[in-house]
């Protein structure tokens, strides 16, 4: 791969995970949310074929086609069955509403330039200088962690903070030691997994809700 | 071999509770003595100066990590045993088929398997997962017995722990990078020992922005405010042995995390910038506990937010350095842990002989119950910090080394905290150990099998505060490895 179109590829892939997380603040149709969550994990794993690519990093490929797997086809499928079960699942009110959450998201990507300065400025040259943005893709997932109100968005958010590290770990360090991926990649199922039941069960004895019924428990 | 025998034989006793068999509980106990004892010979070990390795360079165990396996290990056997005692009065009472049973036996171990990965791990992103696995054993625990508010608790539980805890695989990521960069550190490697080697040549400005992810995500773990807001509510709500672990050992293995991290922040930086932060974390802490204490009405609460208070004075004293800080920084772990192990283990017992967990609803325990109410009210003395349990020794430890770390107006400051959170636990004390007597209340007598752990883990709180000689060396060589 010429360097040009190396790092033309990158900075696409790199792109896309943050463009898709600022798509989840605008679609509220959690369906569409769930798609593009899928995309996401799909650009995450070109991210790090990419990188791999470049560098004949054998471990990094394997981390890559792991995260294809399991961001791309496996977590979108599980949040899938969620939202199907529930035909008009929409994010009706958002305690902040759409264009003020995408103006929010513009204010945290020059954020998160300014918080990784001290980042990019130790390897400039590198892959590195794309951190920025999945600094962005993690303080995004923040937002919509704070600021929606169903099951499936918050674990949205949830998921745009992992990938949004996971994009930062491969620009930065080009992965972590394959071991961590692995059990880091099986943790992240394995809460979504979790979360689902815990969605589902609460589902079936309080109906449709939001998350701010959940107010049994106070001081 | 030691290091893979303490990771197996929790796991077995997981792996062997099958629905139907009554002694998986009794083999779970079994197991989780046998960890406290292979802790010791492993402690006994790295005090003579053998650290042990094992498996390619993943697992490794210093005095830090033997220490707390003995924490882990003492806690455990007391849960443990009184899970047996837990699932058959579900069972009586028809909330828990055998196969819930087994269940609830198989995360529980799962659960002390992972914290016990966490402590002996040689790689700080193994350690990181392990930590993250915690969470996900202990959400269906949490939710176990099955009320809406104990959903609710396992949700919120999970949903703010695993968004912290990812913040601190980002600052872990940021450790990496900063050493890749330093020269000298071999790619692939997490492992800590050549993170701290590299530690004096890292780059400031990174190391800094790590730093802040660590105490911000291990900080949720660890129930440091202002990330506290699950704890209340998932301690109050699961079963009283799995609180018991929770909020006995979980909490100080994230801070455990904490100290590996704050270790290499230290070469890095100096110890200016990670005591601003752990001063922060653990004032706000003090605050958050002494406001919240005053006026609360659940007996399970006031212990959840008791540990916050103990979380602020441990992340005091990590502020403060020195290696005499980190050593009462680590007798108060094992000290809160054992009283705070029996307190809850006690409160579940209340709430299972009483039906109810507010504390206006529960008077005088010592006249009705004497032997829980008693247990109860010397676990609260331990708690406060009152002698001759080793909370006193180690509070005093803590205190001292603050000021001799130039940090006396924090210690004043915590002072103040802690004399409001006094007053408050004793004022619900007094009702629920004296308060009025409802006329016509019998005596009841307390099961043997439920009094004789508990009262042991006090004794054993009592003694290590009469004389912490038997763990002097292991102390004194555990503080060495992450002091400043």
């Amino acid at each position: 791969m010429t360097g040009s179109a190396y790092s033309g590829l990158l900075g696409l892939a790199a792109g896309a995970v943050l463009a898709c997380a600022v798509v989840t603040l605008w679609r509220r149709d959690l369906r569409a949310v769930v798609a593009v969550l899928a995309v996401q994990g799909t650009a995450l794993g070109i991210t790090a074929g990419v990188l791999a690519a470049h560098s004949r990093d054998i471990g990094l490929g394997v981390t890559a086609a792991l995260v294809l797997a399991a961001k791309g086809l496996v977590i979108p499928a599980l949040l899938r069955r969620v939202v199907r079960r529930d035909p008009g699942s929409r994010e009706s009110a958002p305690l902040v509403n759409v264009p003020a959450s995408l103006l929010a998201a513009a204010a945290l990507i020059v954020v998160a330039y300014l918080a990784s300065g001290n980042i990019t400025a130790l390897a400039p040259d590198g892959p590195a200088r794309l951190a920025p943005v999945g600094v962005a893709t993690v303080l995004i997932g923040f937002l919509v962690l704070a600021t929606r109100r169903k099951a499936v968005s918050a674990i949205t958010g949830l998921l745009l903070v992992d990938n949004g590290v996971a994009l930062v770990a491969f620009l930065l360090t080009a992965g972590v030691p394959l071991l961590v991926e692995l059990g880091a990649s099986l943790d992240v199922l394995l809460v979504v997994v979790v979360l689902r039941v815990l969605a589902t069960t609460m589902r079936a004895r309080l109906g449709p809700f939001d998350l701010d019924q959940l107010r049994e428990l106070h001081d | 071999m030691l290091i893979y025998t303490i990771l197996a034989v929790p796991l077995a006793a997981g792996a062997a509770a099958v629905p139907g068999r009554r002694w998986a509980g009794w083999a779970a106990a079994a197991a989780n003595g046998a960890v406290l004892v292979l802790g010791i010979i492993l402690a006994v070990q790295v005090t003579r100066g053998r650290p042990a390795g094992a498996a390619g360079g993943i697992l490794r165990a210093d005095a830090l990590s033997a220490f707390m396996v003995i924490v882990i290990g003492a806690i455990a056997v007391l849960a443990s045993c009184q899970s047996v005692r837990y699932l058959s009065a579900e069972a009586g009472r028809g909330a828990c088929t055998p196969r819930y049973a087994a269940l609830y036996t198989a995360l529980v171990q799962a659960f002390v398997c992972c914290m016990l990965l966490a402590v002996l791990a040689a790689s700080l992103g193994v350690m990181w997962v392990a930590v993250e696995a915690t969470t996900i054993a202990t959400t269906f625990l949490v939710g176990h017995r099955g009320t809406d508010g104990a959903l609710e608790a396992s949700w919120k539980y999970v949903v703010i722990c695993s968004a912290g805890i990812a913040l601190a695989f980002l600052g872990t990521v940021l450790f990496y990078f900063a050493a890749l960069h330093a020269g000298g550190h071999p790619a692939g490697s997490l492992d800590w020992t050549s993170l701290m080697a590299a530690s004096r040549r890292m780059n400031p400005g990174v190391v800094r922005l790590a730093m802040g992810l660590i105490v911000l995500g291990y900080g949720t773990k660890a129930g440091l405010a202002p990330m506290h807001s699950w704890l209340p509510d998932a301690h109050s709500q699961a079963p009283a042995p799995v609180s018991a672990l929770m909020s006995g050992v979980l909490l100080t293995v994230a801070f455990y995390a904490l100290l590996r991290f704050k270790a290499i922040a230290d070469g890095a930086l100096g110890p200016g910038y990670p005591r601003v932060l752990l001063v922060a974390a653990g004032l706000a802490s003090l605050a958050v506990a002494a406001s919240l204490l005053l006026t609360q009405r659940d007996y399970k609460r006031m212990l959840a937010y008791h540990s916050i208070e103990h979380m602020g004075l441990i992340a005091l004293g990590a502020a403060a350095g020195t290696p005499l800080a980190i050593a009462a920084v680590l007798l108060h772990i094992l000290g809160h842990g054992l009283a705070k192990g029996v307190l809850f283990l006690a409160s579940g017992e209340i709430l299972l002989a009483e039906g109810t967990s507010e504390i206006a609803k529960v008077p005088a325990l010592l006249s009705r119950r004497p032997v829980l109410g008693g247990i109860f009210g010397f676990g609260l003395v331990a708690l406060l910090g009152l002698p001759p349990f080793s909370l006193f020794a180690s509070e005093l430890n803590m205190l001292r080394a603050e000021v001799a770390a130039g940090l006396g107006w924090a210690a004043a400051i915590a002072l103040a905290c802690m004399a409001v959170i006094f007053a408050a636990v004793m004022a619900h004390g007094r009702h629920l150990l004296l308060g009025d007597a409802p006329p016509h209340g019998r005596r009841e007598a307390t099961p043997r099998a439920v009094a004789v752990p508990l009262a042991a883990g006090l004794l054993a709180c009592a003694f290590l505060g009469v004389s912490a000689w038997p763990l002097q060396p292991l102390l004194h060589a555990a503080a060495q490895v992450v002091a400043s």
